[in-house]
């Protein structure tokens, strides 16, 4: 155990907890009728205090008591961001169980695997949608003895017994707590710091996911390492959008939220998190790149659209908020004309940008989970917006390292937070010691051996320490790429170049072993889309738009764009439209979107050949797989470009 | 029973658009009316609300002839319904599409509603409420102030269906509610069109093509052919009956279900 920095568990917040139910309970002592959770439902946002939280999580608690659960047992929460899912997660903690978020987009095959590795005996279902792949599931979930539903919509005739309502569990909570006045407090008292707090079932690019496993005290110093660099007050607002089974969200609205006492807030349902962002206006903000991306091209879009006053302040100011946010950067000074230009641009676009993008009062954002590109962090400063990148890896509870306000360096993750140490191997690769790294994969001791040698952590990420300590991370040390003739890149850094722009949503760089580096591209449906609809350039399905010449010329002025910057050798040469959108259903690519490069290099061998081989098109068989789990093959001619020189157009036709 | 139509007759200049028809509805059920084009679907649907009067026959709900009733009336005993054609304002968002939806229910007059405290105040809180119901109940939150014109089409169908659900119906009447719709549409749709049943003991009454959906929601079917009922039945019963099998192919028979699609 590394010796340096955050200090006990419990340290100086006045706080003796060395749980995280100890820091829920502790607070809610102190100020019980403080806000702690809101949630938007029909239209308004209903509040929980503290002491109506800790109400329901005594309540589950003790209904999960009463039914058996003993210390060490497992309880998995599929659910969407709600507060009855964190009331869970809290409550089973207290209980003395384990808690294992899985993700709710993930398909039966998916739930079962990760709630029958981790032996659950209980499962929290948010509605018909989980407890339907459930039922599928249940002839490979013998363990499970209960599954209790929160939302009862189209329940009503489903036999109950396995199934039940939460209600009914919370009813019976409280009639144990009726009949055992002392128990919530008993159990909560006989929680320890080294228990396991969860189980977080990490994606994996590779092979099945692996549970790793965190105690309380790896999440709680985790919080306080962070809250020793950055400024969080209690009582300060942050909004749950993001699946609780990646862990970054859980480090955040149940470690740090629970640890500092913030309000957390649920949006009514994915599609209005950004409506309700502004209506809560949060003061710290986490999310991964492919937020960033997806809000950064839709800012690009609608300003596309809109009047050509609006796009002139646009170009106008954006190039000088950006210049300014750069010497800030660089602590370089701001004279004083490109200051009054600042002045006018924050009154006309930087201020109203914000507020659009619910940041009125964003003290910082962070990025976190997967590189983003330079080029979005600069224009999200530009507008005003303190975005910064945070770096870790699940094993080590997501905060590692981080950019301070002062220090903020475009392209590095920033320096180590107080506690962790960090070194590169003789290989390159970023390793950390220190006390949130976690206590081993859920029965795979193998792996955690491969993960943990002599107390580091090892990432998998080849990195480099720029001479003021902060961090570069090139890439996955697996996937740096050689060309034939020994020059070395990293795919992320040139995808994301690619992704910058708005009409690219996915690209994976390929060139290992060859003379020069291409890349296959999934265009962005929704703002190609667009794009098409404002030229009246007809079109009828994804794989029909991609083929069109004109979207093809599009995305090489995007090539040629991100190829502008980078060496010689490794720019982009050719390229390729793919037919379909890499999809985690096809397991082309993680729930968490990381692309998994060995199934996708293996389904789209012959593009990949192709590139070499000199041709203008290749056709190709795909399988892809609907909603419902049936499957079809998409048979498809796909254009390939040089970059530099225009050619055909591929076809497209499907066949179940 | 909820629903009889009693031996309805119909005709348009020299076109019988129905002849005789008798159907009996229980509460809760899920009745589907199925036949060829021009069997004369929407035009029962037509002689339920009161858009047209029959010739001959009656309806009643509950007792009630609706037969001499204008399709205002109709609609206020609680007979909502959907059009095969979308019959949305489109220039409106979806929430004052819903709300003008409890039209009917809204009991407050001109001059109260000026005023808007007291009583009016309260019925719009109670109204909004409702309509909030029927919003989460059809997963639409996102598209609350969107204008309804705008939506793809499958959301249109979906706030349509909610417009019909905001005033409350014992019986709902769905015209081709999947009409134009993808698989995944169609699924969902089915999927909400069980929901309203269980969850608020909604009778249904359902006109639609995909036979598939229809043999999987109903709980009984009757088929029309030429304006006259051929069968009347549960879903295997209907399948199997040799009227049906010839309305649909013909003299060749063959398993109705497989062959429509």
């Amino acid at each position: 155990m590394s010796a340096t920095g955050v200090g006990p568990v419990a340290g100086p917040s006045g706080l003796r907890a060395d749980t995280l139910p100890k820091f829920v309970v502790e607070r809610t002592r102190a100020n019980p009728r403080r806000p702690a959770m809101r949630e938007r439902e029909k239209g308004i946002w209903r509040e929980y205090t503290r002491g109506d939280v800790l109400d329901r999580v005594g309540a589950i608690a003790l209904g999960l008591a009463a039914l058996g659960l003993k210390r060490g047992d497992k309880v998995a929460v599929i659910s969407g961001n709600r507060p009855e899912a964190v009331w869970t997660i809290y409550a089973t903690q207290v209980a003395g169980g384990v808690p294992v978020p899985v993700y709710q987009d993930a398909i039966a095959k998916e739930v079962q695997f990760v709630v029958d590795h981790s032996e659950a005996r209980f499962v929290l279902a948010e509605d018909q949608e989980q407890v339907d792949k459930l039922l599928e599931a249940r002839g490979g979930l013998p363990r499970v003895e209960r599954v209790f539903f929160d939302d009862p919509k189209g329940l009503r005739h489903y036999a109950r017994g396995w199934l039940e309502p939460l209600t009914d569990l919370m009813a019976r909570g409280r009639e144990a707590a009726r009949r055992f006045p002392g128990l919530f407090d008993e159990l909560v008292a006989a929680g320890r710091s080294d228990d396991v707090a969860l189980i977080s079932y990490t994606s994996g690019t590779t092979g099945l996911p692996k549970g790793a496993m965190l105690t309380h005290a790896n999440m709680i110093i985790g919080a306080r390492q962070f809250l020793e660099r950055e400024r969080v007050d209690e009582g300060d607002e942050l909004v749950s959008s993001l699946p609780l089974a990646w862990l970054g969200e859980t480090a955040w609205s149940i470690a740090l939220a629970g640890v500092r006492g913030l309000v957390v807030n649920f949006p009514e349902k994915p599609e209005t998190v950004l409506p309700n962002l502004r209506e809560i206006g949060p003061h710290v903000v986490l999310a991964p790149p492919r937020i960033w991306e997806n809000s950064h091209s839709e800012i690009l879009v609608r300003i596309e659209d809109s009047t050509w006053l609006k796009r002139w302040i646009f170009r106008h100011f954006m190039p000088i908020g950006e210049e300014v946010a750069r010497r800030k950067m660089e602590g370089r000074p701001i004279p004083r004309s490109l200051r009054l230009r600042w002045l006018i641009g924050e009154l006309l676009l930087y201020a109203p940008l914000r507020d659009q993008r619910g940041a009125r009062r964003m003290r910082y954002a962070f990025t976190g989970g997967a590189p983003l590109a330079p080029e979005i962090i600069l224009f999200y400063r530009g507008i005003g917006v303190n975005l910064k990148q945070i770096y870790g890896q699940t094993e080590n509870c997501a905060f590692c390292c981080g950019q301070s306000d002062d220090a903020v360096k475009l392209g590095t993750v920033g320096r180590p937070y107080p506690g962790v140490e960090l070194r590169l191997t003789d290989e390159g690769e970023i390793v950390t010691r220190g006390r949130t790294v976690f206590a081993g994969y859920y029965k795979n001791p193998e792996a955690t051996r491969g993960a943990v040698r002599d107390g580091w952590l090892h990432s998998g990420d080849a990195g480099l320490l720029d001479p003021d300590g902060h961090l570069v991370v090139v890439d996955r040390l697996k996937d740096v790429t050689r060309l034939a003739d020994g020059t070395t890149l990293a795919p992320q850094f040139l995808e994301n170049k690619l992704k910058f722009s708005p009409y690219i949503r996915e690209a994976m760089v390929v060139g290992q072993g060859r003379p020069f580096v291409a890349a296959m591209i999934n265009i962005d449906m929704a703002n190609v889309g667009k794009w098409a609809e404002r030229r009246n350039l007809p079109y009828t399905t994804y794989a029909d738009l991609a083929q069109k010449p004109e979207v093809y010329d599009l995305v090489l002025r995007e090539v040629e764009r991100a190829n502008r910057d980078l060496p010689e050798p490794t720019r982009i040469r050719r390229y390729l439209l793919l037919p379909k959108e890499l999809d985690p259903d096809d397991e082309e690519i993680t729930r968490t979107r990381k692309l998994r490069r060995g199934v996708i290099a293996e389904r789209y061998a012959p593009f990949i050949d192709a590139f070499y081989d000199g041709r203008t098109e290749v056709g190709v068989a795909t399988r892809i797989t609907y909603e419902d789990g049936r499957t079809a093959t998409i048979h498809a001619t796909v254009a390939i470009r040089a970059v530099g020189e225009a050619t055909g157009s591929g076809s497209v036709s499907a066949r179940a | 029973m909820l629903l009889e139509i009693q031996q309805v007759s119909k005709a348009f200049g020299g076109v019988q658009a129905v002849s005789d028809v008798s159907l009996t509805v229980h509460p809760g059920e899920i009745v589907s009316v199925i036949g060829p084009n021009g069997a004369g679907k929407t035009t029962v649907l037509n002689l339920i609300n009161g858009f047209y009067r029959p010739d001959r026959g009656r309806v009643l709900l509950e007792g009630i002839d609706l037969t001499r009733l204008s399709p205002s009336r109709v609609a206020a005993l609680g007979v909502a319904r959907t059009f095969q054609n979308i019959a949305l304002f489109r220039g409106m968002t979806v929430l004052d599409n819903l709300l003008l939806g409890r039209h009917v229910r809204m009991r407050s007059g001109v001059l109260a509603s000026f005023v808007y405290w007291g009583r009016a105040q309260r019925e719009e809180v109670a109204h909004r409420a409702r309509v909030e119901d029927i919003i989460d109940f059809l997963e639409i939150e996102d598209l609350r102030k969107q204008p309804t014109g705008a939506l793809a089409y499958g959301l249109q169908k979906r706030v349509e269906l909610g417009r019909a659900l905001a005033l409350e119906p014992t019986v709902l009447l769905l015209d081709e509610p999947m009409g134009g719709m993808n698989q995944e549409e169609k699924e969902d749709m089915a999927r909400f069109i069980l929901d309203v049943n269980e969850e608020w003991r909604t009778t249904i009454i359902l006109i639609e093509h995909d036979m598939s959906v229809v043999m999987d929601i109903s709980h009984r079917v009757a088929v029309l052919d030429m304006g006259r009922k051929i069968a009347d039945g549960t879903p295997d019963e209907v399948r199997a009956d040799p009227h049906v099998v010839k309305a649909y192919l013909g003299e060749t028979a063959g398993p109705v279900g497989v062959a429509t699609r």
